[in-house]
């Protein structure tokens, strides 16, 4: 595989901002919160060129977190991202247009008191991709590409239905001409209608500028329909990770087996219309995690070495890699 | 079977704005039989939302309820005085929410807001009380109910609130309840524990449950029917089953085509063109017109709603297939 986008060995915690008397206080044994939250732990995955990896998971696994230190948004605490070679990052600052983001909500993602074109014009205008006498030329173009009419240059976001918005959003990202784009969501707020126009849009762009994308998402379904791999977080860790046919198709991990059959699954032509089961127990608080195996509690194939050892990430099956003491009787469970 | 429980009539409920009059529920008719689970789908602003509130009386000003009929057990809700209707309101009907942060009170223990609510149509000691709501905590699963009693609802994780929110409009074993959208907050694992519960928890008690949603799977896996909402209308109706299979609405066809697991992996999805209209100018005749590829220029007009056994649609060209030719 030729690597695009490396992640190598990506940590990051997110501690409390203690003041010098908290700390004091903390010292003498008074009730403050001084344990951090290690929001991505140890996660190293690849992206090959013009690849879409899904990154999926419940809400604090820490999929979006992993999203903003591969976009340069966030410095990671240890471990490094490389896109094409050359790091994202250097002394906690970003170094690279490289990597775009386009983020969920495109109502707060768009400044209210900026015409459209100039938020679409901004960046490339300050990085030299078009001066501001041909800005006007450069963001028509965009807004074609998006399916957005050029003569709404001149609107305010409010002035956009919010699939619009995300088509805005989309066009900003793109102008910055990065070869990867870093999707955080986004089509999460739309309506199911409007969804589906944009994860079209979505398709034709990545392969037309053969894009490598990092697409999160807590709708299995989306992510299993725009990706080839898929990562699946929990806690922080990555639990398995390939390619997405076979991680859905017969899950290696019994955590991605338990939130797949969790989705509730339209299945038209079955007797049973639609498809779904429940895993007992909720995430744990990720201040406390569980020791060994972070889902050895809700663990259906759970033992003593489950709450012993963290398992290592091996390989399994099918190209793919898979945290799991248990992951060769979870596969020949799903093969009965 | 007994009659229904809740019988809706050509509700309409608008709001006097001073943009226009937004139609925002405009001719909604429906029957609930006791016990029975009814999903309403359709996306935001087609007017699933006020229409649940609008059964329990609750819209506000500047809108208001201007025609139609809610009649629950043979009482018409609509003719009731604001008095009236809050003596029903968590004994016979309830709701529950999407948001279960926004819907307790944070400066009350979970204990002193259900007493509350029992309180508000019952007289009970505090032991009493503090029995039946630990009662009901333990039924929507959670665990050392009469301990957590005493916790706030900070204390909880947000899936465990929203059992709370629906214990508390589970207190008086309503005929009805109406569900807003409960799961959309919450992970899909603890979304699947509840959609569970509820199901059994609706069984047990012959509660008739009005599920409101965007997602078409969520609904279907409780709903025996459906009713499918857009621009303020029901433009199709009738068992979970059926309507799925053979939609006759083009825009529940294209709403459930739309969906990416009914999609080859990667291969562009099946897409409504198009935005959902504004309801402050609505398209003359049938809203769904602009974006629909079975109009003609018969839907400049409205259409009525027309029922087939079960089934109703509203629309003068539904889809219709070989082997089932409407005469």
């Amino acid at each position: 595989m030729n690597t695009f986008v490396n992640v190598d060995n990506v940590s990051r915690l997110f501690g409390p901002n203690l003041t010098t008397g908290e700390k004091i206080a903390a010292k003498l044994g008074a009730q403050v919160e001084t344990r951090a939250v290690r929001a991505v732990s140890e996660v190293s995955l690849m992206v090959a060129k013009g690849e879409t990896l899904g990154l999926v998971g419940e809400s604090g696994c820490g999929k979006s977190t992993l999203g903003r230190l591969i976009a340069g948004i966030l410095a990671p605490t240890s471990g490094n991202v490389m896109i094409d070679g050359a790091p994202v990052m250097e002394n906690d600052a970003k170094v690279t247009n490289r990597v775009q983001t386009v983020f969920q909500d495109p109502f707060a993602s768009l400044d209210p008191r900026m015409k459209v074109g100039d938020t679409v014009s901004e960046g490339p205008i300050a990085h030299g991709l078009t001066s501001k006498a041909t800005a006007e030329t450069y963001v028509a173009e965009w807004f074609e590409r998006v399916g957005l009419d050029p003569v709404w240059v001149d609107r305010y976001p409010h002035q956009f239905s919010g699939g619009q918005r995300q088509r805005i959003a989309i066009a900003r990202a793109l102008a910055m001409q990065p070869d990867v784009l870093i999707c955080d969501e986004p089509v999460a707020s739309l309506d199911v209608s409007i969804q589906a126009q944009i994860i079209n849009l979505f398709l034709e762009l990545t392969r037309d500028l053969d894009l490598t994308t990092v697409f999160i998402s807590h709708d299995l379904s989306v992510v299993q329909h725009v990706s080839d791999q898929v990562a699946v977080m929990y806690l922080g860790r990555i639990v398995e990770l390939g390619p997405v046919a076979q991680v859905f198709g017969k899950p290696a991990h019994p955590y991605t087996d338990a939130l797949f059959s969790s989705v509730p699954k339209l299945v038209l032509d079955a007797d049973e219309l639609v498809r779904f089961d429940t895993i007992e127990g909720e995430v744990p608080s990720p201040l406390s995690p569980p020791s060994g195996c972070f889902f050895h509690p809700r663990c259906p194939l759970a033992t003593q070495v489950c709450s012993d050892d963290a398992p290592r990430m091996q390989s399994a099956e099918d190209k793919r890699d898979v945290a799991c003491h248990h992951f060769e009787e979870q596969l020949a469970k799903l093969s009965n | 079977m007994s009659g229904p429980v809740l019988s809706v009539r050509n509700l309409r409920t608008h709001f006097f704005t001073r943009a226009g009059v937004v139609k925002a529920v405009d001719d909604v008719s429906f029957d609930l039989a006791p016990g029975e689970i009814m999903g309403l789908v359709g996306e935001s602003g087609s007017g699933k939302t006020v229409t649940g509130f609008s059964l329990l009386g609750l819209v506000d000003e500047p809108g208001r309820i201007v025609e139609g009929s809610i009649k629950l057990n043979g009482t018409e809700l609509t003719s009731l005085s604001d008095g009236e209707l809050r003596a029903r309101r968590g004994r016979d009907i309830s709701m529950i929410f999407q948001d279960p942060i926004a819907t307790l009170n944070p400066m009350l223990t979970i204990g002193q807001q259900m007493k509350l609510a029992i309180d508000a149509h019952e007289r009970l000691g505090k032991r009493a009380a503090d029995e039946r709501a630990a009662e009901l905590l333990k039924q929507v699963g959670i665990p050392s109910a009469a301990a957590r009693l005493r916790s706030y609802p900070h204390e909880f994780s947000g899936g465990m609130r929203q059992r709370v929110a629906i214990a508390i409009a589970l207190l008086h074993r309503p005929a009805v309840i109406v569900a807003d959208e409960p799961t959309t907050a919450l992970d899909v694992s603890i979304q699947a524990q509840i959609l569970f519960q509820m199901r059994d928890l609706a069984a047990d008690m012959g509660t008739a449950l009005i599920w409101i949603s965007h997602d078409l799977a969520v609904v279907s896996s409780l709903a025996k029917k459906l009713a499918v909402m857009y621009a303020g209308r029901i433009v199709e109706q009738g068992p979970t089953a059926s309507l799925l299979r053979d939609p006759r609405h083009p825009y529940t066809a294209g709403l459930i085509a739309s969906l990416p697991a009914m999609a080859t992996p990667g291969a562009p999805l099946a897409q409504i063109p198009g935005t959902t209209p504004s309801l402050l100018s609505l398209p003359q005749g049938c809203p769904f017109a602009p974006r629909c590829d079975h109009a003609t220029s018969e839907c400049n007009m409205a259409p009525e709603i027309t029922f087939k056994g079960d089934r109703g649609w509203r629309c003068f060209n539904p889809i219709t297939h070989g082997n089932e030719v409407t005469s």
